[in-house]
């Protein structure tokens, strides 16, 4: 079976929810649908208060290049724009809409049949994609349009879909798997016409053969081009760079863009949300979200609408316990933990993972050994202890050359160091100066070549 | 409801811990410790259990009494360290010798670096060699049968082997056999290269080291015993038994998986472990052949030590995504 | 004694050899320095803190007499260390006039100790501000205020910046602090600045500045720290210099125009705005004569109350006595 080469860990899987159907969560009386959803720009809102919204209107448009649309997820009234908190409790705008019955834009198919045929041309396609406010599903969340209009340089050949789930406890891309094959496969279509391309592969982890299994009978029943990948159970094996590794082989160049080895990567979330937007005329206005966690009461998968309160859906699922520790949104390797439970629904949402104290609590740093499992388990080939040194001692120069910039902050390190030595929380320190570093004299070089250039025509 | 934590990801942790490495590390060293307590009965125990207890007494009291910092024994490092310092020593060594051997290892060895994972030097082998160049006469007696008072000694096979080169008669070398399971004179725990090989594939398993260095190390040595005792004509004695003597006898196989792979001296990557080990293995057999001594293993591993800083700065291990041109 | 010879004629000749070596090169790359650098360097504190804004006491010294050549004056360079004794030194040096510069200190701007911004969650990472900063707003609802973890303590070189364990907040001992300015960097949420040290010419220490930077809205800011400042504006309307500005919900006096009158810190509400003890004894009896106003409003006020109330029963009286009467119309309440 397929992996990647370089690094790795193996967390404990704890798929709780695998077994859970998809549950449709409640439409709470208000919703706040925060405006900055999207990695890159924040969505500036164009609805103000006391307008009347249905489901689908759009309440937010791109604040610039890299940014999206964002719609309302209910109908009712918009009650204000105001401030929310995001995940890690700092303020981001939102629009606060008040629920009143479940009215939704008159375009949107909402029938329960399969639409085969793909109507529209390359470019229509990425337009839609662009206004039914589509980003990565992941949790990167990175607008996909942008990701569908690669430089005019690139040659793409095939198209990598996300089925790996390799965060511990998350079960919503496995649920959509097993709910939506067809949905997912026409997606992958919709994204191989958007790049040119003729060629996909599903990459999916060996721990979710129910998934491979269907999707593999799918592909064959009439999506030929379509290729199942089973995955050795790795992680990061969801990074994009890895997973173009262990699918294809090729590595993505240090500094380069994924589409330079040829291949787009998309999440099966998104693969999906791209079908329904194209196909179905449906805006991205609710996801899947896992809410899981070891003392959690209903381990589940929830269908749930964007701007949903957080605490609303942890209550669906059995409530907080007491002893809980951290709440995080997203997994446990890579997630962010929540200060309280007063945020909402995002598009990138993709679990609530909620952790007893004992399991929760960082246990004390010791002095390093050297014992270099950091340096086998980072998946970029660095190495985390001189990295983590360097950033927490602010040695800059010494960063770049242990190419800090090349860190996908998958925390295999930090998970795997028995001095249990906060390897990432420093290395995260360094990157953004090393990058603001090297940002600057890029900028710099070009100024002075375009200065050269200038002069040069001058004489 | 609790105050919620709130950290950076990642939230979850191996498990793994400084204390569980080095026991791994010791529960591997148990075959071939038990071994020796048959083969060298109460003097084994003698010097194990002193070289034990006075490396993590002299820990404790130093952390305690001189760095002033909180004793962190329990990590099992000291345990360690006083295991291997027992390895390295005959097995009717006085107390007192072995005494000053911990002293050294801990002290100047570990704790005058400032502690676990600053030192550069293999504790251990400071603590070995400083007794072999101060106690020749007592590190240098093999005892060949169990018994700590008054028990014969003779010489060990790598000895013999320098004898032999050096143009000597009337020597006669062990069968292979017995240098691979450890029935010859020699250090405590150099004996059986069978259940050191036993240790090391437990830690292999476990993950506790990595291939690199034992492997590097033993190859490079093998193939340098082959250069230098190959093409000799020494009488009495075929080549090929001399070059198995060298690569099984001695504390080759003692130091390559357990000394030579101690975390805290040796490098960090793939690539410069394959360097630190190839060169201990070539060391070791230039210092055989070619030095004074007839074992070369400690002055090899504490010579790559002082290089490994070195290596860390100038051989990287293998980048995503960077390509040579 | 061959040997010996030949020993001693190998190991001079040797050494001549090397010494011509290290002759050639010192001449062949050697660097000219100006001498007055290494003058100025030796006045100079020696700390490197970088205060000054160059690499070190050697930077400083190479920009004074650069400055010295470019306009026969040290410009605006001050070495917050050594301050205008030192300066004064490096001037007589380079032989020009030194500038009169004025001191200034770090001023903590938060007061959100753990008592008026109580915690609601717990931060569990690395004991840095800076990565907890990096990783959420923080453990109360303040997301503008002092982190606690002590970043500034580290990155003082002088000792003269420690945590108050029972506040959680940091103190900058005024005796010690030179305002090099590296706490002031080293905080990730911006509540450390230098500041005038004295607003007056007085020898007591007087200086008034608002000690909290939350941003927020009047309401959220006072539900998250009952000391924080709400942009209610009194200040603003009471100083008398113009030196108090709101802007974002947030007032801010500009210490070149603030006179330490004490005036704003009697009247802020929630007591964000703070002052030296100098101004503090100022502001005690601006607080006592406030009291005795207002108890003597009071007073007047009850006094009035009353006499309206006694004219009223007198009012009352009459119109019982000839009924009826007119509308009371324009009784006071």
């Amino acid at each position: 079976m397929k992996t990647f080469k370089l690094g790795g860990v193996h967390p404990a899987a704890n798929k709780l929810s695998a077994k859970a159907p998809i549950e449709v969560a409640a439409v709470p009386a208000v919703v706040a649908i925060p405006m900055a959803q999207n990695l890159g720009a924040p969505s500036k809102a164009i609805v103000a208060k006391g307008d009347k919204v249905k489901v689908g209107t759009p309440i937010g448009e791109p604040g610039g290049f890299v940014s999206s649309f964002v719609h309302s997820s209910v109908s009712g009234t918009v009650d204000k724009v105001d401030v929310v908190e995001d995940p890690t409790g700092k303020k981001v705008p939102a629009v606060f809409i008040k629920v009143e019955g479940d009215e939704w834009l008159e375009n949107i198919d909402r029938s329960k049949d399969i639409k085969r045929e793909i109507t529209l041309t390359k470019e229509e396609i990425i337009a839609k994609v662009k206004e039914m406010g589509i980003v990565g599903m992941g949790g990167a969340t990175f607008p996909t349009q942008v990701k569908l209009m690669p430089p005019p340089t690139a040659k793409p050949q095939c198209v990598i879909i996300n089925g790996v789930e390799c965060e511990p406890y998350l079960t919503s891309d496995h649920a959509l798997m097993l709910a939506h094959p067809e949905e997912i496969c026409i997606g992958v279509q919709i994204l191989e016409k958007a790049m040119g391309v003729n060629k996909a592969y599903i990459g999916i982890e060996a721990n979710k053969p129910d998934a491979i299994q269907l999707l593999t009978e799918t592909a064959k029943k009439g999506f030929p081009e379509i290729e199942i990948v089973p995955l050795k159970l790795k992680y990061p094996q969801g990074g994009e760079k890895q997973l173009i590794n262990a699918v294809i082989g090729a590595e993505v160049p240090s500094g380069g863009l994924p589409i330079a080895t040829g291949a787009l990567v998309q999440n099966v979330g998104t693969a999906f949300a791209v079908y329904e937007a194209v196909q179905k005329n449906k805006p991205l206005i609710e996801r899947i979200v896992t809410v899981t966690g070891k003392s959690v009461a209903k381990p589940s998968n929830f269908l749930a609408r964007i701007g949903v309160p957080i605490q609303q859906l942890i209550e669906a699922a059995g409530g907080v316990p007491e002893d809980t520790g951290k709440i995080i949104s997203g997994g446990p390797m890579m997630g962010k933990a929540m200060p309280d439970t007063n945020s909402y629904m995002v598009k990138g949402c993709s679990g609530i993972l909620v952790m007893k104290n004992e399991e929760a609590r960082r246990k004390e740093a010791s002095p390093c050994i050297r014992c270099a499992k950091c340096v086998h388990a980072c998946p970029m080939g660095l190495q985390p202890n001189f990295l983590a040194k360097f950033a927490e001692k602010d040695m800059l120069d010494k960063c770049e050359e242990e190419r800090i910039y090349d860190c996908i902050e998958c925390g295999s390190c930090s998970f795997s160091c028995p001095a249990n030595r906060p390897l990432l929380d420093w290395i995260r320190q360094g990157k953004p100066k090393v990058m603001g570093i090297l940002r600057a004299r890029a900028a710099e070089a070009k100024a002075k070549a375009e200065a050269a250039k200038a002069a040069a025509a001058a004489k | 409801m609790n105050k919620l934590n709130v950290s950076l990801s990642p939230h979850v942790h191996s498990g793994n811990s400084t204390q569980k490495c080095m026991l791994q590390v010791i529960i591997a060293l148990c075959p071939a410790l038990l071994w020796s307590f048959y083969q060298f009965g109460l003097g084994a125990i003698i010097v194990t259990l002193t070289s034990v207890c006075a490396c993590v007494l002299f820990e404790f009291l130093i952390q305690k009494f001189v760095l002033k910092v909180t004793p962190s024994i329990t990590d099992l490092s000291a345990v360690l360290t006083g295991l291997l310092l027992a390895f390295n020593v005959p097995s009717n060594l006085p107390v007192w010798i072995i005494i000053i051997g911990a002293l050294v290892a801990i002290g100047i060895g570990k704790m005058s670096f400032g502690g676990l994972g600053q030192n550069i030097f293999n504790p251990a082998l400071v603590g070995r060699v400083f007794l072999l160049v101060a106690y020749p006469v007592q590190m240098t007696t093999w005892p060949v049968e169990a018994g700590y008072f008054d028990v014969a000694t003779g010489a060990t096979p790598l000895s013999l082997i320098t004898q032999l080169v050096n143009g000597a008669s009337g020597v006669s070398l062990e069968s292979l056999g017995e240098a691979f399971l450890g029935t010859t004179a020699g250090s405590m725990g150099e004996d059986s290269a069978l259940l050191l090989l036993l240790g090391g594939c437990y830690m292999l398993y476990k993950k506790t080291i990595t291939w690199e260095i034992p492997v590097a190390t033993l190859a490079s040595a093998f193939v340098f015993a082959c250069l230098f005792y190959g093409f000799e004509d020494i009488p009495g004695v075929s080549n090929w038994n001399i070059i198995m003597q060298q690569f099984l006898g001695g504390g080759l196989f003692l130091g390559a998986i357990f000394m030579a792979t101690d975390y805290v001296t040796s490098p960090m990557n793939p690539r410069s472990q394959l360097i630190y080990g190839g060169c201990i293995g070539f060391l070791t057999m230039v210092i055989r052949r070619y030095g004074a001594y007839p074992e070369g293993m400690s002055f090899a591993i504490l010579i790559m030590n002082a290089f490994v800083p070195l290596l860390n700065s100038y051989v990287k291990p293998k980048r995503f995504g960077v390509v040579k041109k | 004694m061959n040997v010996i010879l030949l020993a001693l004629g190998v190991l001079g000749v040797l050494g001549a050899v090397g010494s011509l070596v290290l002759y050639f090169v010192s001449k062949k790359f050697y660097v000219y320095e100006d001498p007055r650098v290494g003058q100025v360097e030796e006045v100079l504190p020696g700390a490197n803190c970088g205060g000054c804004g160059f690499p070190g006491c050697h930077g400083m010294a190479d920009a004074c007499v650069k400055e010295r050549d470019a306009s026969n004056s040290l410009g605006s360079l001050l070495c917050p260390v050594g301050g205008s004794d030192c300066m004064a030194k490096v001037a007589g040096i380079l032989g020009v006039e030194a500038g009169a510069a004025e001191p200034k200190l770090a001023v903590v701007r938060c007061n959100g100790n753990l008592e008026c911004r109580p915690k609601l969650s717990n931060y569990d990472g690395v004991k840095s501000c800076a990565v907890a900063a990096s990783t959420f707003a923080g453990e109360t609802g303040c997301a503008f205020g002092c982190l606690g973890l002590g970043d500034c303590v580290r990155a003082c070189t002088f000792d003269a910046i420690h945590m108050n364990a029972i506040t959680g907040l940091p103190e900058v001992d005024e005796e010690k602090c030179v305002a090099c300015g590296a706490c002031a960097k080293a905080c990730p949420k911006l509540v450390i600045e230098i500041r005038k040290k004295n607003a007056a010419k007085t020898p007591a220490v007087k200086r008034v500045w608002v000690s909290c930077i939350n941003k927020d809205k009047g309401g959220v800011a006072r539900k998250a720290c009952a000391s924080a400042c709400i942009g209610c504006g009194k200040c603003e309307k009471t100083c008398k210099f113009e030196a108090i500005t709101i802007a974002n919900n947030l007032a801010y006096i500009d210490p070149e125009k603030c006179k330490a009158c004490g005036m704003c810190v009697a009247e802020c509400p929630t007591g964000a705005i703070h002052c030296t003890t100098a101004v503090q004894t100022i502001v005690e009896k601006l607080k006592a004569k406030k009291a005795a106003d207002a108890a003597k409003a009071k007073e007047e006020a009850a006094k009035k109350a009353a006499e309206a109330a006694a004219a009223k029963a007198a009012e009352a009286a009459a119109k019982v006595a000839e009924a009826p009467a007119a509308p009371k119309a324009d009784q006071p309440q």
